[in-house]
């Protein structure tokens, strides 16, 4: 992460100062900063609102019925959820909202897994990374979003795309995994 | 579809509220518990993003991104990607707006069920903002060392790229 900041840094500086670009990135690195404030205010309401919803399914049971159905998958995908009930919910409710297409929702979630897989050592441990990558994958039954910009610019079936939204996910998630397992050989932990 | 999906969160707002009240679970204090937790996330994750944004705005200002589409649109072309929407493989992995701006400006211009439309919606239905979801879950812990995660990501966000042009062009071309 550290090597992939430096190095969007020093070539956008090197690239800008080439071609004259200088004054737009001296304005954008401030902008970027407020940007992230502005962001953390957009979202930080709705992270709140998902999860006071999620402390109430949570006891109401509703996340536990949900993990039990998902935790043979789980515990296949994330070894570190076997026996481990807390885990094994939070991931299955990330997973859900994700589905739902709440990224908002699935955001808190996966933030409470990660930290349950934390051993507290600065560095990821395997089940991280493939957390993230499925995160970073996304596995949305329905893309809300694209659903709507497509509506607004006049289509009739703005759906029509969903099975090939569905096989691509279906394809990047899989090769994700599969990433994770083949690269881990070079990265040990 | 609108009015479907308009209903999802309506109703998991008010199924959550009403399984919680018949379990004789103290609803709102049991909310507002876990909205706190919201807040605190929230504000541990803003370091991270001020990191990755302030790059990323260096990054989009320095016509670097165009560059690059510029010098690789050829590779992309050979895997699939049409030249209209390889912009997107750039901007998609690093910003969420940026991208979304790129798709809607497509998505208006060639039209939503052109093929070039089409494509561009897939890819932006069926990835995700890599670079900041991965700031987020790692910053969210102060972890430095994230082996080979990032690698990993960009493996599914290739496939997603050379995916969605492969399957729009196979179902709706």
């Amino acid at each position: 992460m550290s090597i992939v900041w430096c190095g969007i840094i020093v070539c956008s500086i090197i690239y800008g100062g080439i071609s004259g670009n200088m004054e737009q990135i001296s304005s954008a690195a401030i902008e970027g900063a407020g940007a992230a404030l502005e962001l953390i205010f957009g979202i930080a309401g709705v992270m709140c609102l998902w999860c006071g919803i999620m402390e109430l399914l949570e006891q109401a049971g509703a996340l536990q019925g949900l993990a039990r159905i998902m935790a043979p998958l789980l515990r296949r995908l994330f070894p570190s959820c076997r026996g481990n009930t807390e885990l094994t919910q939070a991931i299955s409710a990330n997973a859900a909202a994700n589905m739902l297409g709440l990224g908002n929702a699935a955001t808190p979630l996966g933030l409470r897994a990660i930290s349950l897989m934390d051993g507290g050592k600065g560095k990821a441990t395997d089940d991280m990374c493939r957390l993230v990558v499925i995160n970073t994958a996304s596995i949305q039954l329905i893309p809300t979003t694209v659903a709507a910009l497509r509506a607004s610019a006049g289509c009739a079936t703005p759906l029509d795309i969903l099975p090939a939204v569905w096989l691509t996910s279906i394809l990047s998630v899989t090769v994700g995994i599969g990433a994770t397992a083949l690269l881990k050989r070079w990265w040990p932990d | 579809m609108t009015s479907f999906t308009a209903w999802v969160i309506p109703c998991l707002i008010g199924a959550a509220a009403l399984m919680a009240e018949l379990r004789g679970v103290d609803v709102l204090p049991a909310f507002i518990k876990g909205a706190k937790g919201g807040i605190r996330t929230s504000f541990k994750i803003l370091p991270s993003l001020v990191a990755m944004l302030t790059a990323i705005h260096m990054l989009r200002a320095s016509g670097l991104l165009e560059a690059l589409v510029y010098a690789l649109s050829p590779l992309l072309t050979a895997m699939g990607i049409p030249e209209e929407t390889a912009p997107l493989v750039f901007i998609r992995p690093l910003s969420g707006s940026g991208a979304m701006a790129v798709a809607a400006e497509l998505i208006s211009r060639y039209g939503p069920d052109s093929l070039v439309g089409r494509t561009a919606a897939v890819t932006l239905g069926s990835t995700e903002t890599t670079f900041y979801t991965a700031s987020v879950y790692f910053g969210s812990l102060g972890i430095k060392r994230t082996r080979y995660a990032i690698p990993a990501a960009l493996c599914a966000d290739l496939a997603g790229f050379v995916g969605a042009s492969f399957f729009t062009r196979l179902l709706m071309g």
